[in-house]
């Protein structure tokens, strides 16, 4: 095959085949293109402000690593103004975190950032080697995603910083949206489409600018570049990321690339349809969602690399979870589909009531679960729906070292 | 994927390439990068030798992981995986079809891993 040459500059050779539309681009082109549509799409949802203090949660991973290169180069590039501090969460797992932190290191050097480690050890009194000592390695991910999740808010505030950047992209976006259509859980799969989440009620926002960008790009991004990251499976769950959604978002993309981000849109679209569900940034959400609490629990699960990236065991436990919600949602969900038929076995909670006969209604009427108030942890103080946060709920089933506590 | 006999006959023409393991795909090959080899020019069935039939290689002789349906699923190269053949994305280049040149770098990078 004769070399084919980049479709923008002309003439080098082209080294990358975009995914999403299949431009050929080389290099140098491919690189200023990554980084102009990560510039835009930061702009276009207004993701920050002048002078703002952003942390980057910082694993030493590929996609970690990509946004604080990127973040650094556009906050230079355009003059965000933004005060970028690398945020790195230390699990306590003895030859995989210590590693990847000695690669968080070398990056804040790399990217001339302060770097801020906070061990769950400080924060939980169990460093993860401890966890599952005591519980076993079926079921750890779930305490690893609840603390670690706690664990980036409270980083934040330890140092005043009120907006946390991930490096969720584009396949972890599309891969969450699957995953909650095929539970049927429609608010789930809102939150997960947002770029921002966690915004007015709670101290600190969250938010992914790498949303639009394939992993693909973002790997190969990493390798042109020539960035220093880090890539090892949790020694805890080797084969996380063998996990049946993630498997069917990458044999998609083999067969069609675009895919990944026609998932993406699509999620964004469905979101659209469910009420009371925050709407990004914007300020105009209803009294109905508390969205921090919501937010906290997207991650309830989750090994250290990416939401979903899920063991069999956490899928269940999720899914033990989610039948627990569509109970405690069913007295409401019960007098809204009366309207209609008679209530179904097995009925999904955020099921849209069908009613053929009088098809006027053009606002389009979901049941929304919401049954959860934000609140505060009676013991640590952190925002929970509950009397006791997720974390110290763990906590507590692990001090009195009864592993079975399900969340 | 063609399919090649153990143990190439020694009168067939070798391939000196560079092949290199990134992304966590290392792990499946006893934790190194970089592996410099010397494939067989041709398949069992005389065709010369392509992408296709160094994965194919690569398991049989290569890896010594267990696991090589981290690396191959469904007689294919693992959706996820990307491939650079001499720093040029693998679609550009033929995929599986590509026809392995001496002297070629041939990098694989899991986009699967975490980190």
């Amino acid at each position: 095959m004769a070399p084919a040459l980049c479709a923008v500059c002309k003439t080098e050779r082209a080294l990358i085949k975009r995914p999403k539309n299949h431009q050929k681009l080389c290099k140098g082109c491919f690189i200023q293109i990554f980084e102009d549509e990560t510039h835009h799409t930061i702009i276009s949802s207004g993701l920050f402000y002048p002078g703002e203090k952003v942390a980057i949660g910082a694993s030493g991973g590929k996609d970690s690593t990509v946004l604080a290169s990127v973040l650094k180069t556009l906050n230079e590039r355009h003059k965000y103004g933004l005060d970028l501090v690398l945020l790195s969460i230390d699990e306590g797992i003895k030859g995989y975190r210590d590693d990847s932190l000695e690669t968080v290191k070398r990056n804040a050097a790399q990217y001339d950032m302060p770097l801020k480690i906070v061990g769950y050890d400080e924060l939980y009194g169990w460093t993860m080697d401890q966890v599952v000592e005591t519980i076993g390695k079926k079921g750890n991910c779930t305490y690893c995603g609840v603390f670690r999740r706690q664990a980036l808010d409270r980083g934040s505030k330890m140092l005043g910083i009120k907006h946390v950047v991930t490096g969720h992209n584009a396949d972890d976006v599309a891969e969450t949206v699957l995953m909650n259509l095929l539970r049927g859980d429609l608010a789930r799969l809102s939150r997960a489409t947002s770029i921002v989440t966690g915004s007015s009620a709670s101290d600190v926002k969250r938010s992914k600018p790498l949303k639009y960008a394939y992993e693909k790009e973002i790997v190969l991004y990493a390798h042109h570049k020539k960035l220093d990251y880090f890539s090892t499976e949790c020694i805890y769950s080797p084969e996380a990321f063998r996990g049946s959604a993630r498997t069917l978002i990458k044999s998609l993309e083999r067969v069609r690339p675009s895919a990944i981000l026609d998932v993406v849109r699509s999620g964004e679209d469905m979101a659209r349809l469910v009420p009371g569900q925050t709407r990004d940034a914007c300020a105009c959400k209803s009294n109905t969602a508390p969205a921090p609490v919501a937010a906290e629990e997207d991650n309830g699960g989750g090994c250290g690399s990416a939401n979903g990236r899920s063991t069999g065991g956490e899928m269940a436990a999720m899914e033990k979870q989610l039948r627990e919600n569509e109970k405690a949602a069913e007295g409401m969900l019960e007098t809204e589909i009366t309207m209609a038929k008679p209530t179904e076995k097995g009925s999904q909670p955020n099921r849209q009531p069908q009613s053929e006969k009088e098809p006027k209604t053009s606002s389009i009427t979901v049941p929304i679960i919401k049954k959860q108030k934000l609140g505060s942890c009676e013991r640590c103080g952190y925002m929970s729906s509950q009397k006791l946060c997720q974390a110290c709920m763990l906590l507590e089933g692990l001090n009195k070292n009864r592993p079975e506590i399900q969340i | 994927m063609a399919v090649e006999t153990e143990a190439a006959s020694p009168e067939v023409a070798k391939l000196p390439i560079v092949v290199e393991f990134s992304g966590g795909l290392e792990m499946l090959f006893s934790d190194q990068r970089r592996h410099s080899l010397s494939v067989p020019a041709t398949t069992s069935e005389g065709k010369p030798a392509t992408v296709a039939s160094l994965i194919d290689y690569l398991c049989r002789n290569t890896m010594k992981d267990t696991r090589k349906e981290l690396f191959v699923l469904d007689d294919h190269l693992r959706p996820g995986i990307l491939v650079l053949i001499n720093d040029a994305d693998w679609e550009l280049e033929g995929e599986e079809a590509y026809e392995i040149q001496s002297g070629d770098n041939i990098l694989f990078v899991s986009t699967l891993h975490g980190g």
